[in-house]
This record gives structure tokens, sequence and C-alpha cells, in this order.
């Protein structure tokens, strides 16, 4: 049963992917590419578990834990480079 | 250890004298050191004097040979001896000598580094070792020299000088490594039992040119006479020192030193006995027309160099015998006058002989230690230069290998010393007679008695030595020749008087042509000035430098147009070529035998994403925010593939690299232009496409070829001994911290250079920012949204603790301080972006300087504690503790380590990211008020 699911979620999330590699080639504004990496990154998320499921171990349980922790920075720093241009003021 | 003190002690202590603001300190301690220095060489003087030769040595590093290893032997002691005996006659003297206006500590920290640096190479018993005291006299004369740093021809002639010795130098580290590579060890003891060997080994005539280059050029042998004269722009106690007992001597040592071995071979004659008659006649006529005191002991300090190489060159045990004894002698004489010239100077203001005249009636105990000297420096009979010049006479007759043109040796060798007796005449004459002086700077009078004290001690010596050579000279030129030649040591008995022979004739013949020389010698000057037009080499060694300086500057501009594309195209095409040349013409197929693994569906589509991606960030390039932006992608996806290939850590730093590299990118961004321009033509962009494609493609391909095969990696080392070895179970941080610790502890220094550098850069440098975006649009004026202030405050204790988490579980599970430190650096940064600088500038008043700092301390004295406790630098030590709650768990030093990378990385990021974040102008001034508001805080707090 869990086997049947990973499949489907892998296959879900690949074309998750897909899609937003579509949005950030496709734009057409900054926000939107902003937007298309930073959902990149949770999606990475996800298939950072997934693998972990699927190989059956906790060791990639840190590399998910850290784009939750740190992967929004990136987003929070362009953003703020497309509303002030300067980030640290 | 007492016998390593005697060089190492000058060396260490050199710092000493600097310490002191008081000059009588400044040479008290330098008196002290060397002082003490002497002590210790007079204890081993009962072993040296019975024969025998003490040695003491260390292992320094094996592989190469070289060992921290001294000897005494009698030669060595006689240099030694003489070194640190002047030495101390120098100390003094330069105490009276050097103007308050100079720094005197400074100069006897210099003086003290030489004493050292010559101390070491006659008392080296490996001649590696013996390379490095060299290069360090080469150094510390180049340093004292230059003393007076502000006079151009101080400068220059430190420059030149230390261009020649230094050039010889070069060449003489070759010689001493073909001289280790024939005999297979660079023990001199080894080395000198095996002259055999040396001289059927076919590399023997380039190891010996290549040795006399070193000696020739240090002892201003010609062609390379021309830097000693230069070289007395230096204050006089350096000249009387260097060139009396020291650095121009070391060459005649080496020669002598390496005498029972190189000697002996026509090829060793016709080279050194011409360069040394040569260098004895032309260096004895320079020094008959110079106008300068100092000058006219420069060139005879040449002129006596090439008599004892000269003797060396003959090859008989007694001529080598008479230039041991001809060293101490004129060592004496020559320090001496080289302390009364300067003394001459002084109290006159000049050392010009044409100005100078009739100073006897002022100065006569001045006069009569001149007098003295000056005799024994002509080879006067009862003074002690007699007795060696009489010897040296004496040997030039002897047969030699010049065959029919034997006469020319002891011809040039009477030429040379008739001059010798009229530079002599010259320096007392007209120093101190003739009519009386009408122009000097100074009224002229006897200089306070310390400062005569030391020329008076060695006249003495020179009278007493020319007078009773058997009891005063004898056993030391006898122990010193003793230890050179050994066995064939000849039973010499030094005298006066040998009866009426050749040689005395040709010391009368010299003495009496001197005296008719120097009253003709107006005649003499007239001549000289045609033959000057052509001698100076000065100016050919310094249109050798400009040239060469030409040269160089053509060639580089040749080679590098400045044009960064160029290089690089260079460096890639040639890694291609070279990596690329040996498929071709190999019948070894170009993939190997193992099958390809299956790929799943996932792992392929993201393959491709990777690929659209990277060519995106190359199409975009020009688009500055855009490329960005793709390449964070490209970085998520290799994160992906780390894991997807089971490399925990990797992907953590990855991802933890990617988002400091990205807001790094973006405070650049806002100050640089948004595009990039076109700069190079479309020749040349196809050029450059070609290239990475062919080097990009060439690398995967090796990785396909590489992977195809079976091999053996280093991995399986690493992972059986990580956790035995290292305390850990992750093999990734058990490698950075202690397999290749040294290689991360060089790394984050690497780091915090890097930091302080870009601090210094950007300090004080502002940037005005534009004030509207990319389409033309004001900034929005929302400068801190409230909703991601908000939520990013309460994210910082929760990201602190992952880190902390993702730091201590480091050693055994994916993790590590260099990660934490970059979640911690970028936590940190987030509250400046979400709640800018005047905020949490005085939130975080701990200094980013000192977190990297206290990082690089914790990480060195990691090191340090495992040497303490006498495992090698940063051995990793590890136990198991139990605490009450907690359970058993592992201590390891290594966490200490890692805590160091830990802050390293943390003060660095921090530090560059802020410093830049408030690079713009408006920004510097919010900083500077911020900081302000923060100290005015502190002041209301106490």
């Amino acid at each position: 049963m869990l086997n049947v699911a990973l499949v489907i979620a892998f296959v879900f999330m690949t074309l998750a992917q897909l899609l937003n590699l579509y949005r950030l080639f496709k734009g057409p504004s900054l926000p939107d590419r902003i937007l298309a990496l930073d959902t990149m990154y949770i999606n990475a998320l996800a298939l950072f578990v997934l693998l972990g499921i699927y190989f059956d171990t906790a060791t990639y349980f840190e590399a998910a834990l850290i784009i939750a922790v740190m992967g929004f920075i990136s987003t929070v720093a362009t953003s703020k480079y497309l509303m002030r241009g300067d980030i640290v003021e | 250890m007492t016998l390593a003190l005697i060089p190492l002690l000058p060396l260490l202590g050199a710092l000493i004298p600097s310490l002191f603001r008081s000059r009588n300190l400044n040479a008290l301690s330098a008196g002290a050191i060397a002082g003490i220095s002497m002590l210790l060489l007079l204890l081993q003087a009962p072993a040296v004097f019975n024969g025998e030769m003490p040695l003491a040595s260390w292992s320094w590093i094996p592989a190469i040979g070289l060992n921290f290893a001294f000897r005494v032997s009698g030669f060595g002691f006689m240099f030694a001896f003489l070194i640190l005996g002047i030495g101390l006659l120098i100390v003094l003297y330069a105490r009276f000598y050097i103007s308050a206006d100079d720094p005197m500590g400074r100069f006897y920290s210099y003086l003290l580094l030489f004493m050292g640096s010559m101390l070491g190479i006659v008392l080296s018993e490996n001649i590696m070792l013996l390379m490095m005291f060299w290069e360090l006299t080469s150094i510390s004369s180049f340093l004292l020299i230059g003393f007076w740093s502000y006079r151009t021809d101080a400068r220059e002639g430190a420059r030149q000088a230390l261009v020649i010795t230094g050039g010889g130098g070069l060449a003489m580290i070759a010689g001493f490594l073909l001289l280790g590579h024939i005999v297979g060890s660079f023990e001199l003891t080894t080395i000198l039992a095996a002259k055999e060997i040396i001289h059927a080994h076919h590399l023997y005539p380039i190891t010996l040119i290549l040795i006399l280059l070193g000696a020739f050029t240090k002892s201003a042998q010609f062609p390379f006479q021309f830097w000693l004269p230069h070289a007395m722009a230096a204050p006089t106690p350096v000249s009387a020192y260097l060139h009396s007992a020291t650095m121009v001597k070391a060459g005649v040592f080496l020669l002598a030193l390496l005498f029972p071995v190189l000697s002996g071979s026509s090829l060793w004659f016709y080279i050194v006995t011409p360069v040394g008659l040569i260098t004895f006649m032309f260096a004895a006529y320079m020094a008959m027309f110079k106008d300068d005191l100092k000058g006219l002991l420069a060139y005879s300090t040449v002129s006596h160099l090439g008599l004892i190489t000269l003797l060396l060159g003959l090859g008989s045990p007694l001529a080598a015998f008479t230039a041991v004894f001809h060293i101490l002698n004129h060592a004496t004489f020559k320090a001496g006058l080289f302390m009364l010239a300067g003394i001459i100077d002084h109290e006159t203001g000049t050392r010009d002989m044409k100005r100078l005249s009739g100073l006897w009636k002022y100065m006569p105990i001045t006069g009569t230690l001149t007098m003295i000297g000056s005799a024994s420096m002509a080879g006067v009979p009862l003074f002690n230069g007699f007795l060696s010049k009489e010897m040296f006479l004496a040997e030039t007759l002897e047969p030699n290998l010049f065959g029919a043109f034997s006469w020319i040796v002891p011809l040039g060798a009477t030429l040379a010393a008739i001059f010798a007796v009229a530079y002599s005449i010259r320096m007392v004459h007209d120093v101190f007679f003739k009519e009386p002086f009408t122009n000097l700077p100074k009224k002229p009078h006897e200089p306070p008695h310390g400062m005569r004290l030391p020329a008076e001690i060695l006249m003495t010596l020179c009278v007493l030595v020319g007078l009773f050579p058997m009891t005063l000279a004898a056993p030391m030129v006898n122990m010193a020749a003793g230890s050179i030649l050994g066995a064939a040591t000849p039973d010499y008995h030094i005298a006066i008087w040998h009866g009426l022979n050749m040689a005395l004739a040709m010391s009368v013949i010299a003495l009496a042509g001197g005296a008719v020389f120097y009253l003709q010698r107006l005649r003499l000057f007239d001549s000289h000035r045609w033959c000057m037009r052509y001698c100076d080499g000065k100016a050919t060694f310094e249109a050798l430098i400009r040239g060469l300086v030409q040269g160089g500057r053509t060639l580089t501009g040749l080679m590098e147009n400045g044009s960064l594309q160029r290089y690089i195209a260079l460096l890639v095409g040639a890694v291609f070529v070279l990596g690329a040349s040996p498929f071709f013409g190999s019948s070894v197929p170009f993939i190997g035998p193992l099958a390809m693994s299956s790929v799943d569906p996932v792992t392929l589509i993201m393959g491709l994403v990777l690929i659209v991606c990277t060519v995106a960030t190359v199409v975009n390039h020009r688009n500055r925010i855009l490329s960005i932006i793709m390449l964070g992608s490209v970085g998520l996806i290799v994160s992906l593939s780390f894991i997807r290939f089971s490399a925990p850590d990797l992907a953590l730093t990855q991802i933890s690299v990617e988002v400091v590299t990205i807001i790094l990118l973006m405070m650049a961004l806002h100050l640089l232009p948004r595009t990039t321009p076109v700069e190079s033509s479309s020749v040349r962009r196809g050029r450059d496409i070609g290239l990475s494609v062919l080097a990009g493609g060439g690398a995967a391909a090796l990785m396909l070829a590489v992977l195809s095969r079976p091999y053996d990696t280093i991995a399986g080392y690493f992972l059986e001994n990580s956790k035995p070895g290292g305390g850990g179970t992750n093999v990734v941080n058990v490698i950075l911290v202690d397999f290749r610790g040294f290689d991360t502890l060089g790394e984050i220094t690497v780091l915090v250079i890097a930091g302080l550098v870009i601090y210094a850069m950007l300090h004080n440098f502002e940037l005005t920012a534009p004030g509207i975006d990319a389409l033309g649009r004001p900034w929005v004026q929302d400068r801190f949204p409230m909703i991601l202030a908000q939520i990013t405050r309460p994210l910082m204790p929760l990201a602190l603790l992952f880190a902390a988490y993702i730091f201590l579980r480091g050693h055994n599970e994916p993790g590590g301080g260099f990660i934490a430190g970059l979640i911690v650096a970028s936590v940190l940064i987030l509250q400046y972006i979400s709640s800018g600088i005047v905020w949490t500038r005085p939130r975080l008043t701990v200094d980013n300087h000192i977190i990297m700092a206290w990082g690089l301390v914790i990480a060195v004295l990691t090191g340090v504690g495992s040497w303490v406790i006498g495992y090698p630098f940063l051995t990793t030590s590890f136990t198991y503790l139990t605490w009450p709650l907690v359970g058993k768990f592992e201590v390891a030093s290594a966490i200490a380590f890692d805590l160091g990378v830990f802050l390293a990385v943390v003060g660095s990021v921090m530090l560059i990211l802020v410093k830049l974040g408030s690079m713009n102008s408006k920004d510097a001034e919010i900083v500077s008020a911020s900081v302000q508001k923060a100290k005015e805080k502190k002041e209301g707090a106490h």
C-alpha cells in the first residue's frame, strides 16, 4: 500500500517541479519567478522526505528541516530586493 | 643543547635590545646575549683543543635529510670565536658610534640576528641547515647595510648586496643539493669523508661550479667584487663587522670547509687560483685610488679575500694552513682599521682623504693605532699581517699547475703586495701627516675612550701576535687547520725570521715598491681615471637590473594583456588538451567494463530540470537578477541529487551555502548595474562557448570513464577508521575535524582572513544606490513589513536551537560546525533584513571580529592541546562520560575544534554580510547613528 502511495507521490511531486519550472521560465514578472523558486524549495523538501521513506532511513530528515528553516530566507532576500533594493537597511 | 644555543641565543634574543628605551640598556642587553654565547662557546674549548668535535643533533625533517645538527670543529671554533669576539667589540663601539637620532635598539637587533646567522653557518653540521643560515646572513646583512634607509646609497648598496649574495646563494643551494645527492647525506661529517666518491662522480664539475658561485659572490670575488664597496654606505660598525670577520668571510669559510673534498682537481685549481689572483691584484690596485677611507678599506678587504681564495686555490696543505692564519690576522687588523676609519669620520665629519690631513697633532693615539693596523695590512715585519703574508708569498713560489706560466702567480702576488703597501702608506700619511688641514666640518679631537677601546684591543693583538706568534696564534691556527686537513696538517713553525729566502726578497720588494708607488701616486691617478670609466661594476649592475626589469615588463606585457577571458580561455584550453591527449591513440576503450545502473524516472526528470536551469542561467546571464534566480534552482536540484545519492552532509551544506550566496548576491546587486553589457565580439563568444562545452563535456566524459571502471578509493580506509580512530560515525565530519583537521584549520584561517580583508577593503567605502527599481518605479515605502518582522523574530530561537542540534550531532550524524555556523549567520542576517540595522545592531552586541577571532583561537588551542599531551597536532581524543538524566555520552576534543569552525564561520559570514549590506551611503549614516545610540545606552546603564 505504502509503495503505491510512494509512487503516486513521486509522480505528483515531479510533475509539480516541472510546473514550477514552467513558471520559472514563463514568468512573466519577477515575483512569479521568485514564487516559482520558493515553491521548488517546498517541493524539494517533500522530495527529501519521500526519499527518506523510500530508502527507509531518517538520515534525510535534517536536510528537509534545513529547507524548512532556511529555504525561505533567500525568498525573503529576493523579495526585499524587489521592494526596496536595499535588503539590509 | 648548550651547543645549539650558541647560534640560537643571538637569533632568539634578537628582539630583546629593541625592548629598551635607554641606549645603554640597548647595548648592554646585546652585549650580554653575545657574551653568554661566547661563554657557551668557550665551554666547548677544552674538548675542541683536545682534537674532539662536539656534535649535537636533532631530527627535523628526516624525509629530506634535514637535521637540526651542530658541530664545533676546530675551524668552526676559530670562526665562532672571531664572530663573537669581534662582535662584542662592535657592540661596544656601536654604542658610541650610532647617534641618538638613530634607533639604536633596532641596530642591535639586526646585529644579533646577523651574528646568530653567522654562527649558524660556521657551526652547522647539516649543509641544508647551513644553507638556511647562509640565506639568513644575506637578509640580515641587507637590513644592516640599509640601516640608514633614508639614504639612497644605503638602499642601493643593500639591494645590490642582497641580489648578488642572494643570487649566489641560489646557485649554492643547487650545489648543495647535488652534493647531497652524490654523497647520499647532507651531514658534513659524511660528506667530508667522501672525497673519492665526489671526485669520481660525473656531476662533480657542475657541483663545484655552483658551490664556488655561492662562495665567490659572498666573498666578493672577481667579477662579483663590486657590491662590497657599495655596501660601505652602512654605518661603520656594520662595515667593521661584516667586512672583517663575518659576512664576506663566509665565502672563504665555505671554501676552506669543503676544501678537503672539493680541492685537488685541476678544475678547482684553474677556477679558484685565477679568480683569487685577479681579485687580489685588481682590488689592491683599485684601493690605491680610493679617496674615501672606507672605500680604500673595502677594496683592501676584497683584495685580502682574493689572497685567501688564491691560497685555497693553490691546494697544498701548507697553503690552506696559511689561509686559515690569514683569515685570523685579517679579521683582527681589518676590524680595527674600519673602527679607526669610523672614529676619524665621527670626529672630523669626513672620510675623504683629499680633505683629511695633518690630524696627528689632534689625534695622536688614533694615529698610532692606525699606523699599527696599516703596517699589519701592508705586511711590515713584527706585525701579524707580515707573518701570514710572508707564508703566502712563499707558497706562491711552490711548483704549480700553470706549467711554463708558473711565474705568473708570484709576479702577480708581488705586484698586489706592492699596491697593498702603497695604499697602506696612503691611509696613514694622507690622513695624519702632510700639510695641516684646512676645511674640515668639525674640529678634530680624540674620541671617547670607550669608542677607541675596541680598536686598542685589536691593535694590541696585532702587535702581540706579530711578536709571539707561536704562543698566541699557533695553537688556534694549528687546531683550526688541523680540523680541515686532518692527517695532512703540516707541522709548521710560524716564525718571524725564516732566513734569507725568496719570500723575504718579495716582501722587501713589496715594501720598497709600495713606497715608490706612493710617492709617484699623482701620475698614477691620471692613468687611473681612464680605467675607472670601464671598471665601475655598479653602473653595469644597475644597467643589468634595469634591462632585466624592462625585459620582464615587455615579456609580461606580451603574455598578460589584462583580459581575464583570455587567461581563463588559455587555462581551460590547456587543461582540456592535457586531459584529452592521453585518450588519443590509446587502444583502451573509453568506457570501462562496469554496466550502467538503471535510471528511475524521478532522477531522470530532475536531471533534465538541472540541465535546463543551468542553460537558462547562462543564457540569461546579462539579466542579473534573473540569472541569480535560475542559479538558485540549479543549487536546489544539486542538493536533491546529493540526497538521491546518499550524501546528506553535502545536501545540508549545499542548501545553507545557497541561501547565504543569494543574500550576498542580492546585496551586491543593489549597488551594481542591473545588466551586464556586451563586451566581447561574437567570434570571441563563439570561441568561449566552444571551449566551455569542450571542457564541461570533457569533465563529464572523464567522470563516466572513471565511474564505469572498478576502482578502489580511499573511502574504505576512512569508513573503517572513522569510529576507532576519530570517535565519530559521521565519516565526513571526522575527516573534516580529525583526519584532515589541519586542512580545515587552514581553510577557516583563510575564511577569517578573507572576512578581514573584505571588511578592510569596504571600510569607509560608500556607494550611492539608485532611487528607483529596474522598471523605473520608486521603491516601496514600507521598509520593514510587519508580518515579516513578526514572523522572523520568534523563528530565531527555533533556528538557533536547530543549529545547536546540527552542531552537536555533527560528529556522529550529518551536520557539524560549518553548517550550524551558516544557519546561525543566515538567521541573524534575516533579522537585519526584516527589522533593520537600527533594531538589530543594539541587540547583537558581540563584535563579529571577536567571534571570528575566538573561533580561530579555539581551533588552534584544540590542536595545541593534543600536542601538549604528547600526540601530533590536532589528534582527536575522546572518552565516554555518564551523566545523571542524560546517560552515557561521548566527549571528543573534536567538538571543541568544531566549535572553533562554527564561530569562525558565524563571525566571518556576519562580518562580510553586515559590512556589504551597510555599504551604501544612506545605510552608513544609519549605522553610525545606531552605534552612537548603543554607546549612549551603555553609558546610561553605568
